[in-house]
């Protein structure tokens, strides 16, 4: 029952219609819940919103008792977390790439790649919860005492608190955001076209100079994007973090070893204690938004430079 | 030939911080499963799957029966919620017009989707469900588990969909056969171990969510029965923090066997997700 008409094949069967349109719709839906998800708790944060205004991100003042709602602090904190977890995670996920793509043989490279993967498997929970009972008591006693009292006329080292603080929260978040920083360089590295490292090693080139001279300039928008894409992860991790991280309110200090707390830590914190009292619970809202509009922000930058780096290839 | 020793032994050097790069992201991955196993194994019982927390909080024994059952009931609705949707929305990625703006604006946005923190989701279906309905219910939580499930469902199920060889379609719709037709019987077969693939690893990633859970399904000591899903319910994700944050030895006990069970679970998942891929690869060689 098909006609061909102006060069295209219509249907008139009913069935066809319906069938495309409701994948449309299906489509649609990723558009509707993304907008919806932001009007929705726009629409519930506001009498936060409305209360405390712009102070909600400038202000460092979070005293639920006295109804004041300034997140400075734990914007603070996730923004310090997160660049602690880059600084450790970037260098070591692109030497893996590097590894998998360019040094390792594929019989090696490829379970090996799994095995990396399976980082990115581990729940949460199970970070935070390996992370409060081994990883805290190994840091603070084999690395962070040690260093906190051999450089402690450097702020960033001195005065140590508990274990629970930035720093080790920036180590946790460090492993977790390993497999997707390293995933996506791989994919990165592996379009650089084959005849460009030939080329490099046909010129005498060893490995490291193939890499630096062909692979790594071709690669830099993809690693950007990576890095990017393991900030936006690093941004919104909650539980492993609210293990870890202390908990506490109004922290600014340039010294990592103390405690702190970061935007969805808590949220899941503070949420059972604000449940009941709505301006408590729309200020908790009102941080989600907030941690919402800056992971998108992040991810949508990230898509960008991905695509457009699709595109010229 | 003192500046090519010089450049080898630079090469050297850099193999040499590959190889420690990747065994610094390997070993923590050791000790973490070793962990969970050694601090885990020794409760693991049949009683761990069929029995409720102790309401005494330092009485060993018990299991997360609850939990386990609530991730299982949520964890159903999320994949009953999110592939049906996914998929059609993946045919229609593939299938009808795949490089048109729509397409192309809902790929754009279903990666940009799989990068919110999944806090987020839990925080928008409380405020859309949870305070809607006045409780903590066991729909809210696996609304949100269905809705971080969507973009991975989406954008796998779109891979597995565009790799049935365009012949497939062609010889289909020569043949007369409509297009629905053709997409329902002949392409979607095809691409069905990839999209399998895509579901399973969307589940392991949903079985393995706390956050948005505690916002919406809240959590619960008591053992929900299978039909019953408007109250506040337990997951084994939820158990777990709940009971590793104890000072209790007991509870810290059980959180370790639940995170065991949990591992367990999800790394199975995903290893037969991978085994599904690995078999299709090698039947097409």
């Amino acid at each position: 029952m098909a006609v061909i008409s102006a060069g295209r094949l219509v249907s008139r069967r009913p069935a066809d219609t319906v069938f495309r349109f409701s994948a449309a719709a299906c489509a649609s839906i990723v558009l509707i819940l993304l907008a919806g998800m932001l009007i929705r708790t726009t629409w519930a944060a506001w009498p936060a919103f409305s209360h405390s205004g712009i102070s909600i991100i400038t202000s460092n003042d979070w005293n639920p008792n006295i109804n004041k709602f300034g997140g400075l602090s734990f914007i603070y904190g996730t923004l310090l977390t997160s660049v602690i977890a880059l600084l450790i995670a970037v260098p070591i996920s692109v030497l893996i790439a590097l590894f998998l793509t360019e040094a390792a043989p594929p019989g090696i490279g490829t379970p090996l790649g799994y095995v990396v993967d399976l980082l990115a498997a581990v729940p949460s929970v199970v970070y935070g919860l390996w992370g409060l009972y081994v990883l805290v008591p190994f840091l603070t006693n084999d690395v962070w005492t040690p260093l906190s009292n051999s450089l402690s006329f450097i702020p960033l080292f001195s005065q140590f608190a508990s274990g629970r603080d930035f720093a080790t929260a920036g180590v946790i978040l460090a492993l977790m955001i390993i497999p997707i920083i390293s995933a996506v360089c791989r994919e990165v590295f592996r379009t650089v076209p084959a005849d460009e490292r030939e080329s490099a090693l046909a010129l005498g080139a060893t490995r490291w100079e193939m890499i630096r001279l062909a692979v790594l300039p071709r690669s830099r928008q993809g690693v950007v994007a990576a890095v990017m894409l393991g900030f936006g992860r690093a941004v919104g991790e909650t539980i492993a973090v609210a293990y870890l991280i202390g908990g506490l309110p109004n922290k600014i200090t340039p010294h990592l070893f103390q405690q702190g707390s970061t935007v969805a830590a808590n949220i899941a914190l503070q949420f059972n204690e604000a449940a009941s009292i709505p301006l408590f619970k729309a200020a908790l809202i009102a941080l989600g938004v907030v941690l919402f509009v800056i992971t998108l922000l992040i991810n949508i930058g990230a898509r960008l430079i991905i695509r457009r780096g699709s595109k010229t290839q | 030939m003192t500046s090519l020793a010089r450049r080898r032994f630079r090469d050297r050097i850099m193999l040499g911080a590959m190889i420690l790069a990747v065994v610094v992201a390997i070993v923590p991955l050791g000790f973490i499963l070793a962990e969970v196993v050694a601090k885990g194994i020794g409760q693991l019982s049949a009683s761990f799957f069929t029995q409720p927390e102790p309401f005494v909080a330092t009485a060993t024994g018990g299991g997360f029966a609850a939990g386990i059952r609530g991730t299982i009931k949520m964890v159903a609705l999320g994949t009953i919620v999110a592939v049906p949707i996914g998929v059609m929305a993946a045919i229609y990625l593939s299938e009808y017009n795949p490089r048109g703006p729509m397409a192309t604006v809902v790929r754009f946005f279903a990666d940009v989707m799989t990068g919110i923190p999944s806090i987020f989701v839990g925080i928008f279906v409380f405020t859309a469900v949870v305070l809607a309905t006045h409780m903590f219910s066991s729909w809210a939580g696996g609304l949100a588990l269905g809705i971080l499930m969507l973009p991975v469902v989406v954008r796998t199920s779109e891979e597995a969909l565009r790799l049935v060889p365009g012949a497939l379609r062609e010889a289909s719709l020569a043949l007369g056969v409509r297009r629905w037709r053709t997409i329902a019987s002949v392409i979607l077969p095809t691409a069905l171990p990839g999209i399998t693939t895509g579901a399973l690893l969307a589940i392991a990633r949903a079985a393995g969510e706390t956050a948005p859970l505690l916002l919406t399904a809240f959590g619960n000591q008591l053992i929900a029965g299978w039909g019953s899903w408007n109250g506040p319910e337990a997951s084994l994700t939820l158990e777990i923090f709940t009971n590793s944050r104890s000072p209790f030895p007991a509870q810290q006990a059980r959180a370790w066997t639940g995170a065991l069970v949990l591992i367990l679970g999800v790394l199975i998942l995903s290893l037969t997700a991978r085994g599904i891929v690995e078999r299709r690869a090698r039947r097409s060689r």
